[in-house]
């Protein structure tokens, strides 16, 4: 048995909003029951307003519990929020926690100071990250004149200077490009290996799920529905893989691939869309099986993306 | 929690109020401006009482009007702070991410920006109302030191009182309101157009009831001379009542106002 970085027991959180005159009360987050083991890495996902953010809040401090109980780091978030800040590490994609007018330089001075870190930790650790981020050609560069993909950059050695237990990403690949996020991603995957450093990310991006979790988390409003493996997911809501085949020539529909169904044509069959499921097929076979009938000039899988699973499951749901 | 984050906060206000050179330029015209026009008006009016107005010659209210004019800069009396944009726009949610204590954090950042704000904004200030028109000084050396004093003491009451304004946000959503009903009272019962005691009786007493005089009228009393000895001593012992007060009033704040926190916009 592994520490437990992260336990909850029925966590719940309410809002209170108004409604022109009135006041209700909205659900962010109704019973969250969870644990995480350190050096997990665990996507947690869910549609807009599926509670994610709140949660990440409640279980950093930032947010009194309605109801339930919460364990981070053996601590309780909000009595023991200074305490706790010293060991998780979080990067929110939306909010910035650099210094808006000074160089990134000066906020990594700042934030190793309000850390205690000592003079050697601070220059190791910074150099570190610096290195390992590709900070140094924007160190001297005040945050507000760095492009998005520095920023991010900058924000995560801005969360991770202090060498957390655990790191918290909310969003954090949003707006990126697409190089940008398989640096990020490169990092955080180093960053666990070498550190056993525990990962909690929210996203809409599979890729993310794909590439650094080991574990997910599907949440609708605030509550588990679904815990386990990123094919495990795929299994549950019967996700069908899709094979994409751009032909030579214009072909008739292959709808008799065996195993396969056939989802659309364009180009008058020139770019075919089959169907498959994994847990019945491969793609190498179904590939095998078209070799004879068409010289093919280009292929892709496509997985279903995060969008898609959640809408699958929630439909199964309701 | 060290004493040295405090302290480096302080330097990240100070700096990132550097980063604003020509601000602080504008900041001063202004204030120069309407130092002339207060030259004018008080001027006049010590001038129609026969040379001394409530113990101010012209000498000393030119002391006055440039002192206070040059705490513009470092005394905030807008009513509008960082940590009420903060509070607003949920960006708190990240300072309380932080192992520092939210309030104290805000009021030394806020601290050093307001002393930086003296360099640019405090000494030519004073420099432009001794070589144009005059000042009166304190006689003795010791005044000089326990104007700092106090001088800091009115830079850290300031950041306390407007903090307060900012925490107010926990509870309220838009805060403008509350800001502008500060903009209003802070200035008038700070000594900014008129000295408090050139103020009716009554009125003196309420200026003197409140933390407002502290950031403004106190120290510019002792650093020109016009409150000595024993007095000046009492003056700063105010300043440190009212440090303690708004102090503790941020705390109660900040914690109790934690609670109903609701972090907007995700």
């Amino acid at each position: 048995m592994t520490d437990t970085i992260v336990e909850t027991e029925a966590l719940g959180r309410d809002f209170r909003v108004r409604d022109g005159l009135r006041r209700r009360t909205v659900v962010a987050v109704e019973e969250l029951t969870v644990r995480i083991g350190a050096g997990e890495a665990v996507g947690y996902i869910g549609a807009n307003g599926a509670g994610k953010s709140t949660t990440i809040k409640m279980l950093t401090g930032i947010l009194v519990p309605t109801r339930g109980s919460v364990r981070t780091c053996g601590l309780q978030p909000v009595p023991d929020r200074k305490r706790l800040a010293r060991q998780v590490g979080v990067v929110f994609g939306q909010r910035t926690q650099l210094w808006w007018d000074l160089p990134v330089r000066d906020s990594l001075r700042i934030l190793a100071a309000i850390h205690s870190l000592g003079t050697t930790a601070e220059r190791e650790r910074t150099d570190e990250l610096v290195e390992r981020l590709e900070l140094g050609e924007f160190l001297g560069t005040p945050v507000r004149q760095l492009s998005l993909g520095q920023r991010m950059r900058a924000e995560v050695a801005a969360a991770l200077l202090h060498s957390p237990r655990l790191v918290i990403l909310d969003e954090p690949t949003i707006g990126l490009d697409v190089l940008s996020k398989q640096r990020l991603r490169e990092f955080l995957v180093a960053e666990r290996r070498l550190h056993g450093t525990t990962l909690m990310l929210t996203t809409h991006d599979m890729g993310d799920v794909e590439r650094l979790c080991d574990r997910i988390l599907l949440a609708d409003r605030g509550s588990l529905v679904f815990d386990g493996t990123l094919a495990g997911l795929s299994r549950t809501v019967g996700a069908e893989r899709v094979l994409v085949v751009d032909l030579a020539e214009p072909t008739p529909d292959l709808d008799d691939v065996p195993d396969t169904r056939h989802l659309g044509s364009e180009g008058g069959g020139l770019r075919q869309r089959l169907g498959f499921d994994p847990d019945v097929t491969t793609a190498a076979r179904v590939l095998a099986a078209l070799s004879g009938r068409a010289e093919l000039v280009d292929l892709a899988v496509e997985e279903p993306d995060v969008e898609e699973i959640v809408r699958r499951v929630y439909a199964a749901r309701r | 929690m060290t004493v040295r984050t405090y302290v480096r906060l302080f330097v990240a206000g100070f700096r990132r109020q550097s980063t604003y050179r020509l601000a602080a330029f504008g900041g001063l015209v202004a204030n120069a401006t309407f130092g002339l026009l207060k030259v004018a008006l008080l001027f006049a009016a010590v001038r129609t009482s026969g040379g001394e107005l409530a113990g101010y010659d012209v000498a000393m209210m030119s002391s006055y009007i440039w002192i206070s004019q040059g705490l513009l800069g470092s005394i905030n009396l807008s009513g509008r702070t960082d940590i009420a944009d903060r509070i607003r726009t949920g960006d708190v949610a990240v300072d309380f991410l932080r192992p520092v204590d939210v309030h104290l954090a805000s009021v030394a950042t806020e601290v050093g920006r307001s002393v930086f704000a003296l360099i640019p904004r405090g000494l030519p200030s004073v420099a432009i109302g001794a070589v144009v028109v005059g000042m009166a000084v304190p006689d003795h050396a010791s005044a000089y030191v326990l104007g700092a004093v106090s001088l800091f003491l009115a830079i850290v009451v300031s950041a306390t009182t407007v903090y307060l304004v900012g925490a107010a946000g926990f509870w309220l959503v838009e805060t403008r309101g509350v800001a502008i009903l500060y903009m209003v009272v802070s200035g008038f019962l700070a000594g900014l157009f008129v000295p408090i005691g050139l103020f009716p009786g009554w009125l003196h007493a309420v200026a003197t009831a409140t933390p407002f005089p502290s950031m403004m009228m106190y120290p510019v009393d002792i650093l020109s001379g016009r409150v000595e000895g024993l007095a000046s001593l009492g003056i700063v012992g105010l300043q440190l009542f009212w440090v303690g007060t708004t102090v503790a009033a941020g705390q109660l704040a900040t914690r109790s106002g934690r609670r109903r926190l609701e972090v907007q916009g995700g």
